[in-house]
């Protein structure tokens, strides 16, 4: 054994734990996630015959009588109930009405041990587009169905991409109001955190443990607590509107709370500190006799700090936006307590795939889907980045 | 080779950390506020006495994903849970619950007869209707129709996020006798209404989500009326003195039921205490604190008088009122929920 494989078994087995941490808690569930976005096993598990029996039909004729002894055959088979719980949400999810539907349906075929008349059983079943449904299910174990709907487009009945009718989903108005909001709430902290790095960089001693612990302080509450200060301070009868009508500045309370000011106050305040933090900390480094040299070369002030202080000052303006950007992208909870019903995210649609409809599916493709825009932000900005270092 | 040792034995006590099976107390899940404040008292500090063993409580705010993913990761950290009408038959169906004893809760005859499944047993009878506040409304409102008319009572509306109740409401408020309101919702004509009847109203609705916030919002003036819980209205009445009225017909009820979740560690310690609150006596002091129907027959004829005319079955508030559908949403849910959410989005 060479030296060098020593040290290099010596570095990994240092990096190991990370290594681990990496793959259990990141790769993984990542994977997971990409995974269930794609794969739609279900069908083709439970109706093991009916997959066979379909496969040939065209989709377009009147079921035959091998199709649906095949299902019933099925049916009669299926005895894991989460196996038929899934089987039951991929169906109905496609098309409502399934639940009732088939679990009629099961209980019929359980009970007789025969052939069975399935249009006797529900009318339903005359109808082709159950059937079409079923045969779109168990055709294939992997689907586009969820990655299509996270962006509103679905197949047609021909098999082409469409889009989804206007008023049935919003999934793609929702994915971009999530983007402009959290532009927004980047926007609003570079306008409040700079000047406020730059005041807190320029003092010493305890006034700048002051301005820094306004800064940290919140860091440290709940994000929770602090969500529902500002749900008490916005409402109509709260502290700020309270305040207003009493100075007498308006007669009527200032809507606040419901909308989107709320959210983008709200979550400026919560976010903050990731701007303030990395733009003081650049600050801090910056030679203070830069701003009194530019002076003496005859600069204004407001030119002494476009040429000389921001350019210096722009690598922590960057990782704080990005920061910020990125951590506003995935908000939840604020804009559900503060925001009306035109200011959710697309984090509350996948809260409600994933809690609510257990549609696993779907929560992972729009996650995906979520993923694959914040990455390609994050390639541009690379670019970006990447051109004005080329610059002198 | 030392360090790797090391590292070999550092994963190794790590491993053996998380498989040890960890004894846990027995979690009880229900719906918060003051209504979990209520069974803390009659049931949850009573059975953790009587049992001697110590009982956590925990509150959520529904949704059947929550469940499938606790009882799917293997061991769930929660035994007994509340769960709405719709959870109750959606899991049954799944095989995420435990079946019940219905030999430990004294038969199934001491039970209304809706309020008896194989994976459930009725905790309460809640009704869902129009809530406004008494001192600041001269004229009280009736009807649905004037929950919509916001020239006769002007003001914000607070409604439950959601296609359930909010597209029966909006069908009652355009004229639909509550008893017709399911079959009417089974067309796309009835469901096209129902939205376009929420267009009118849009402007003016803030949406709620947890059973608490309406009362906040009530209280705030921040919405001059509010659908609710009922009750959470006579409980709140009770304990802050607020004259909060609640408008029976009209109102949608509907069943909360006890489910043990499937391969739960505690499973028979969570029998005994959903058999502990189905005990007719347990179940009758819930009215003093709370207005909700009760599942037990011989508890609901325990409640003392002045409590019974609250509650959503006493006959008068029957009057108008229907049940909730939960076969219409088992089926619709999902395609109703995507259609209301991009709705709410435009």
């Amino acid at each position: 054994m060479s030296v060098l494989f020593r040290k290099q078994m010596v570095s990994l087995a240092l990096v190991a734990p990370l290594l681990l941490f990496l793959i259990v808690f990141f790769a993984f569930p990542l994977f997971t996630m990409m995974k269930s976005a794609v794969s739609d096993p279900v069908a083709t598990q439970a109706l093991p015959a009916s997959t066979n029996a379909l496969s040939d039909w065209d989709r377009s004729s009147s079921p035959t009588s091998e199709m649906s002894a095949a299902f019933v055959e099925d049916l009669r088979q299926i005895n894991d109930d989460q196996l038929f719980g899934d089987l039951v949400r991929r169906l109905n999810s496609a098309k409502a009405g399934f639940r009732t539907l088939i679990t009629k349906t099961r209980t019929a075929v359980k009970a007789t041990a025969g052939p069975i008349d399935l249009t006797a059983v529900d009318k339903r079943w005359a109808d082709n587009s159950y059937w079409q449904v079923i045969a779109i299910a168990t055709s294939s174990t992997i689907t586009d169905r969820n990655l299509l709907a996270a962006v509103d487009l679905e197949r047609n009945s021909s098999g082409a991409i469409d889009t989804i009718p206007a008023g049935a989903s919003a999934n793609r108005t929702i994915l971009i109001r999530t983007f402009t909001m959290a532009l927004a709430v980047t926007a609003a902290c570079i306008l409040i955190g700079f000047p406020f790095a730059m005041i807190a960089a320029s003092v010493e001693g305890w006034r700048r443990q002051l301005l820094l612990g306004a800064v940290l302080l919140p860091l440290w509450t709940s994000l929770l607590v602090r969500t529902a200060a500002w749900f008490i301070l916005l409402q109509d009868t709260g502290l700020i509107n309270s305040t207003l009508m009493f100075l007498g500045l308006t007669t009527e309370p200032v809507s606040l709370i419901f909308n989107r000011v709320g959210v983008v106050i709200a979550m400026t305040h919560v976010l903050l500190p990731f701007m303030v933090l990395p733009i003081f900390s650049v600050l801090v480094g910056i030679p203070k006799t830069l701003m009194p040299a530019a002076a003496s070369l005859g600069a204004h002030p407001v030119r002494a700090f476009l040429a000389v202080l921001l350019p210096l000052a722009l690598r922590g303006v960057i990782s704080g936006s990005l920061l910020v950007f990125m951590s506003a992208l995935g908000y939840y909870i604020t804009p559900a307590l503060i925001g009306g019903a035109k200011d959710q995210m697309i984090s509350s649609v996948i809260a409600y795939y994933a809690t609510g409809a257990a549609n696993w599916g779907m929560a992972g493709a729009l996650g995906l889907v979520l993923l694959v825009a914040t990455l390609l932000l994050y390639v541009v900005y690379l670019r970006l980045s990447a051109e004005r270092e080329l610059k002198p | 080779m030392k360090i790797s040792k090391a590292v070999l034995f550092a994963c190794s006590l790590l491993a053996i950390n998380v498989t040890a099976v960890e004894a846990r107390d027995l979690t009880v899940v229900s719906w918060g506020g003051n209504y979990q404040d209520a069974q803390r008292k009659i049931y949850f500090e009573p059975f953790a006495k009587e049992s001697g063993k110590p009982l956590l409580d925990e509150s959520w705010d529904g949704g059947y994903g929550v469940l499938q993913a606790k009882v799917k990761a293997g061991v769930p950290n929660w035994d007994a849970v509340q769960v709405e009408a719709e959870e109750l038959a959606l899991g049954c169906a799944d095989g995420i619950y435990e079946k019940i004893d219905w030999n430990k809760l004294g038969g199934k005859d001491k039970f209304l007869p809706d309020a008896v499944g194989d994976c459930g047993v009725g905790a309460i009878v809640w009704s869902t209707g129009i809530s406004y506040d008494g001192d600041k409304l001269k004229q009280a409102p009736a009807s649905w129709a004037d929950f919509w008319d916001t020239e006769k009572f002007p003001g914000k509306r607070g409604l439950r996020k959601g296609a359930k109740y909010a597209l029966e409401f909006a069908l009652m408020a355009d004229g639909v006798a509550p008893k017709e309101v399911y079959t009417v919702l089974a067309t796309p004509e009835g469901v096209d209404r129902a939205f376009k009847k929420l267009d009118a109203l849009k402007p003016n609705i803030v949406w709620w989500e947890a059973g608490a916030q309406p009362l906040q919002l009530l209280s705030s003036g921040e919405v001059v009326m509010t659908t609710a819980y009922n009750g959470r209205i006579s409980g709140l009445n009770r304990t802050e003195g607020k004259h909060f009225g609640f408008v029976f017909p009209g109102s949608i009820y509907a069943i909360d039921s006890w489910v043990i979740l499937k391969d739960s560690p505690n499973k028979d310690a969570a029998m005994d205490f959903i058999a502990f609150t189905s005990k007719p006596d347990n179940q009758a002091k819930l009215p003093e604190f709370i207005a909700y129907g009760l599942p037990n027959i011989e508890a609901g004829k325990l409640v003392p008088e002045k409590f019974q005319a609250e509650l959503p079955t006493a006959p008068d508030n029957l009057k108008g009122a229907i049940s909730l559908d939960i076969d219409f949403w088992t089926d619709n849910s999902e395609a109703l929920t995507q259609r209301f959410n991009a709705w709410l989005a435009q």
